[in-house]
């Protein structure tokens, strides 16, 4: 199966995210702006006012922190670019896209088809995966101009809110669909079916932990 | 004596390089690995991944945005003297770790745990952290930088002589598929097993096994070395590649270091270095030369010594 290669805007049309195909290969033209952890909780916790239009001014909400520095001159250098894991932010994921119309999610690893369900496919929104992970370079390459840095001063340059003006920036994966369906719970499904042989002969440790399963279906996230 | 700017300025030079261009061993291990890649997905990720590596050299950029946690190895001959001492040394690498950070740039990804509070250059207590070894000959200091990436991919466990060479099997299994599952420990990695030891030192031996060997070296117990190949295969034969998706390769190479443990237990950890395997080496003499490579080559002889006397010491003083 080749794979399907696709340009989207980081505004897009309802129609253009209902055509995506988990797999598919983006490349994303517009604004993204960065928010993990300390963003979503100046905006939903502090309720500080978001310093951009949104979702007008772009809907592609990235769970990254660029390797960057902010000059003396108020200037900007952006060297390499990559996503950091998703499933952290689930806790605040839902109000944020109430509240900003996100409808890309771009990060690492995905969510659980759970989360896929309960509040991305609602927003008609879909996710999609860094690849690597740590295509830093290629992604560092798409990014035209710096636009903003918010918030900075007060969450530091790694949790600040960088607005970027990204041209045909990626690759990036497909990860989920408007059915809600997961693209890594499909592959685990796949890969599952060869674990009792390959655990053949192994035996679970004497001492055993709190918490422990030996059900390899299981995930660590979520 | 070596000069303390000698050593500041090498180690701006190293902390550009490990962020910037991937070691020859990884890359030829990675580059392998995507020729037997027939996972549709997982071979994307392969090819992407290259043509990152060749984005990033030509770009000078960081080939990671998530540019690790910086810190350094040094190994000294006996004989080394270093111009101001230690503390002039540690100063020097505190120093060359902040410039480089805004230098090239890196992500200041170094937060005070409980306060999440930063410098904005990889700087404060306790990082970055500076870890020592020392060789019987030589008036040398070798620096080492990894930034090692990544907040999965590692796990310790206490096991016992009862669980055998099995249950050793297993914790690296499970450690393999647990965070290997989404692609979360950014793998096909190098892996390194610590065996023994305490659960610090145990923790260490891991780290060490998978940052400061290459791929392809062997440890110099032969049967140990075959557990790396094995291992190896083990991991490869899961059925997972890069990022989670179906593929054959998870592990470019397993390394195992073990150490001297307590009689009742058999301690286990696992680290997985990442897709971005970021070293770099130098070499200083007080001469004033510098001599690069990307082998750490930190687990001679010496450092694996078993006996109470370093034998070779002895021989010559007879």
């Amino acid at each position: 199966m080749s794979l399907r290669e696709v340009v989207l805007s980081t505004t897009p049309t309802a129609e253009a995210i209902a055509d995506l195909r988990l797999g598919d290969i983006v490349y994303l033209d517009g604004l993204i702006y960065t928010a993990r952890e300390g963003v979503y909780m100046r905006a939903l916790e502090e309720n500080a006012n978001i310093p951009m239009e949104l979702p007008a001014e772009s809907s592609a909400n990235f769970h990254c922190s660029p390797a960057a520095v902010i000059r003396e001159d108020g200037s900007f250098d952006l060297g390499a670019v990559t996503a950091t894991a998703s499933f952290r932010f689930a806790k605040w994921l839902p109000e944020w896209m109430a509240r900003t119309g996100a409808r890309l999610i771009i990060g690492k690893g995905g969510m659980s088809s759970k989360d896929y369900r309960e509040y991305f496919v609602p927003n008609g929104a879909v996710y999609l995966s860094t690849v690597g992970y740590g295509t830093g370079a290629l992604l560092g390459r798409g990014v035209e101009t710096v636009e903003a840095v918010h918030w900075h001063e007060e969450l530091g340059i790694a949790q600040a809110m960088w607005v970027i003006r990204a041209r045909r920036m990626g690759p990036f994966i497909v990860a989920s669909d408007l059915t809600g369906a997961c693209l890594f719970e499909r592959e685990n499904a796949l890969i599952e079916q060869n674990i009792e042989r390959v655990y053949e002969g192994t035996r679970p440790a004497v001492m055993r932990r709190y918490g422990e399963t030996d059900d390899r279906s299981d995930e660590i996230i979520g | 004596m070596i000069p303390v700017s000698l050593i500041e300025s090498t180690a701006e030079t190293l902390m550009d390089k490990a962020a910037i261009e991937i070691p020859q061993d990884y890359l030829d291990g990675l580059k392998a690995a995507s020729k037997t890649e027939d996972g549709d997905l997982s071979s994307f990720v392969l090819k992407a991944m290259l043509d990152n590596y060749a984005a990033a050299k030509e770009d000078r950029r960081a080939m990671c945005g998530d540019t690790g946690v910086p810190r350094w190895f040094v190994k000294m001959g006996n004989e080394a003297r270093i111009e101001g001492g230690p503390v002039a040394l540690e100063a020097a690498l505190r120093r060359a770790t902040a410039n480089a950070t805004t230098g090239i740039p890196l992500r200041p990804n170094r937060v005070h745990p409980l306060w999440r509070t930063d410098h904005n250059n990889n700087v404060g207590i306790g990082a970055p952290e500076i870890e020592y070894g020392f060789e019987p000959e030589g008036d040398w200091i070798d620096l080492i930088t990894v930034h090692k990436g990544g907040l999965f991919g590692t796990d310790y466990r206490m096991l016992f002589p009862s669980d055998g060479i099995q249950g050793i099997r297993r914790f690296y299994l499970d450690s393999l598929m647990a965070f290997g599952k989404r692609g979360l420990a950014c793998q096909p990695a190098i892996i390194g097993i610590g065996l023994g030891g305490s659960k610090d030192t145990c923790m260490v031996l891991g780290k060490r096994a998978a940052t400061l060997r290459t791929v392809g070296s062997r440890n110099s117990d032969p049967r140990i070395a075959e557990m790396e190949d094995e291992f190896r295969e083990l991991g490869n034969s899961i059925g997972m590649g890069a990022m989670g998706f179906v593929g054959k390769n998870m592990v470019i190479d397993c390394n195992i270091e073990v150490g001297y443990c307590h009689t009742g237990g058999m301690q286990m950890s696992v680290h997985a270095f990442c897709l971005s395997s970021r070293r770099a080496v130098a070499r200083i003499w007080p001469d004033g030369r510098v001599e690069h490579r990307t082998d750490p080559d930190w687990f001679t002889d010496y450092q694996r010594r078993e006996g109470v006397e370093w034998e070779p010491a002895l021989e010559a003083a007879e």
